[in-house]
Order: C-alpha cells, then structure tokens, then sequence
C-alpha cells in the first residue's frame, strides 16, 4: 500500500482542544472551543443588530431572517409553556441560537464544533436542569415534590414509584446532554472517516480513484445531513427546555 | 366583512388572519409539539436509546454512591440497576405516550 504510513484514520483528534490566539491564549488557556464561542455568539448578536438596523416596515432579507428568529423562538415559548413563557423567551432564544451556531460554525473547515465535547452540553443541560427545579421549587414550594408521586396507583407502590420518578427526572440531564454531545460526535466522526477514506484511496493507485470518489460523494451528502442535524439538535434542545420548563410551571 | 374602522388594531389582525388562511399561507404547525420532530427512523431509535441509557447511568451511579455510603458493596447498585431500567422504560413511554404526561 502506497498509503502505508498514514494508513490508521485518526478519527478522534479532531476534537483535541488546543489553545488559541497565540502566546496570550496560552496564558490564560483561552482554547479553539472558547474562540468558537466568542464566534457563535458575535454571529448571532451580529445578525441581530445588523439586521434590526434599517428597522423597516417592509424588511429586508436580513432584518427579515432576524424577525423570523425571534417570531419563531417566541411563538415556540408561547406554544409550549403558555402565557407565561414569554418569561423565559430571553433563556430559551439564547440557548437555541447558541447551540445552533455553535453547530453550523462546525461545519467550515478549520472551525471546531464546540458542542461536540460533553462538558460543553454537560454544562448547558445541568444550567437548563437547576433552573427547572429553581423554577418550579419557586412557583409551587413544597406542593413541587408531588409531581414525583403519580396518581391513582395503590399505596403500597408508591415508594418504588417515587424512585423511579427521581431516576427518570434526574436523567434529563444525561440525556439531554447526550443526546446533543453524541449526534454531534458521530456526524463530525463520520466526516473525518470518509474524509480519510479519500485521501487513502486517492494515494493508493489508479483503480481506487473511483472509490475515492465515491467517498468524497457521501463527505458531501454527510455535510448536507450535518446541517440538518445541526438545526434539528438546536431545535430539540430549546423544545426539550420549553417542555421541562412547562412541567415546571404547571406541574402536569 | 368588517368595515374598517381606522387602524383598529384588532379587525386588521383578523382580516389578515383570513387572508392568509384563505391563501394558505398560515401553514399549520408543521411540528407536532413534542420533541420528536417527525425524525427518521434512526433518530427515533437513537432517542430511545439515549433515554434508556440515561436513565440506566443515572440510577447506577445513585446506586453505587448510596453502596459507598452505607458500605453494602453491591446490593442496593442491583437494586438501582432494575429500578434504572424501569425509570428508563418510562422515559420512553413518555416519549410516545399519546397526550404526554
């Protein structure tokens, strides 16, 4: 094989977390995933302000992708929590546009996708879970804890219930977490795999150049798929808390 | 049709409603309400299996931590183990329950 040397698809590596900005990152350990922080939220502050600037009564394309964003955040809020969601309209529209770009930044090359680290997701997911319970504890005091309790079930099982209910509540935050962090993974995982497969195959010789091509066909299909995984995920994530956080408003 | 009765807000939010379900422009919520936003099989089999996942690691780990605290090794992490897989079972329950809840 002509590609002996590289012939091992280092799939993994492209989630490293290296410092950025030089010697100046480097010092205070400011690294790529922080830098594509500041990118996403300057892009999406930037869409905003720039696009809100004519302020027309007959928007423009920018102003018109602006208005959209918020309309469809709010009308998510109000749809899912009620009247009252329009409280948490700042939270869930920071979060939704957060995760979105962070996701769609990941797409460029030589971007890094900070959602793909589990800290990251880890980290939003326990800030949306502290805030539910933070939530409800306030809106219901101690009349909260009976949202753990089903009704109408003999009394004898209720303590098994109750466990079961505590586990199944405390797992939102695995799987809200998880389920953003892994689909993440898996589709930038996919990318560098074909994207290795075209270089390998594409060195190897003349008669591989088809395959090659047909790998470097399914990186383009799998950027088209990652898209929409990007935006479904956000997507998810944001309704996921506009649920939670109704459950919390008005305990079933 | 209503008379227009000078910028009153209201009438002209109704008269547009019209119009544009008239058009069909007011597309009805293309997402049912839940998270499970009409995805492919394979997102839907991934959901299931993040939520029985999930709920499997949280209740081992309450299990072990409770076996450390008490210093009965490894009876009550079996016993989060079943009650994890129930809780995980009721997760996806309540994923596909009609009417949620």
């Amino acid at each position: 094989m002509a590609a002996e040397g590289s012939s091992s698809i280092d799939a993994l590596g492209q989630f490293k977390l290296t410092t950025a900005l030089g010697p100046l990152g480097a010092s205070v350990n400011f690294t790529q995933a922080n830098l594509m922080m500041v990118v996403a939220g300057a892009a999406m502050l930037g869409l905003l302000w720039i696009g809100m600037r004519p302020r027309a009564m007959v928007p423009g394309r920018l102003q018109a992708a602006a208005e959209m964003c918020y309309e469809t955040v709010m009308s998510m809020c109000i749809e899912q929590i009620g009247q009252e969601g329009k409280k948490f309209f700042p939270l869930v529209f920071t979060l939704f546009f957060f995760i979105l770009f962070g996701n769609l930044v990941g797409v460029f090359p030589y971007f890094f996708t900070f959602t793909s680290h589990i800290a990251v997701t880890l980290a939003l997911s326990l800030l949306v879970f502290i805030l539910v319970t933070f939530v409800a504890l306030k809106e219901h005091g101690w009349h909260f804890f009976s949202y753990f309790v089903p009704k109408g079930i003999p009394v004898v099982l209720t303590p098994l219930l109750v466990v079961i209910e505590v586990i199944s509540y405390l797992s939102r935050i695995i799987s809200l977490s998880v389920r953003l962090f892994a689909n993440m993974m898996a589709g930038h995982v996919m990318l560098e795999v074909f994207g290795s497969f075209v270089v390998m195959l594409g060195g190897a010789g003349f008669i591989f150049l088809f395959p090659a091509g047909l790998s470097l066909a399914v990186n383009v299909v799998l950027i088209g798929f990652e898209l929409l995984v990007a935006t479904l995920q956000a997507y998810v994530f944001a309704i996921l808390t506009c649920i939670y956080l109704h459950d919390a408003v008005h305990l079933h | 049709m209503e008379k227009d009765t000078g910028g009153t807000g209201g009438s002209f939010e109704e008269r547009l409603k019209a119009a544009r379900s008239k058009q069909g422009l007011d597309a009805p919520p293309a997402k049912p309400p839940s998270g499970d936003a009409g995805m492919s099989p394979w997102g839907i089999g991934m959901r299931v299996g993040i939520e029985l996942v999930s709920a499997l690691v949280v209740a081992v780990a309450i299990g072990y931590g409770l076996d450390r605290w008490f210093g009965t090794k490894p009876i009550l992490t079996a016993l989060f183990v079943l009650l994890g897989g129930a809780a995980g079972i009721l997760n996806v329950w309540r994923l596909f329950a009609p009417g949620r809840g």
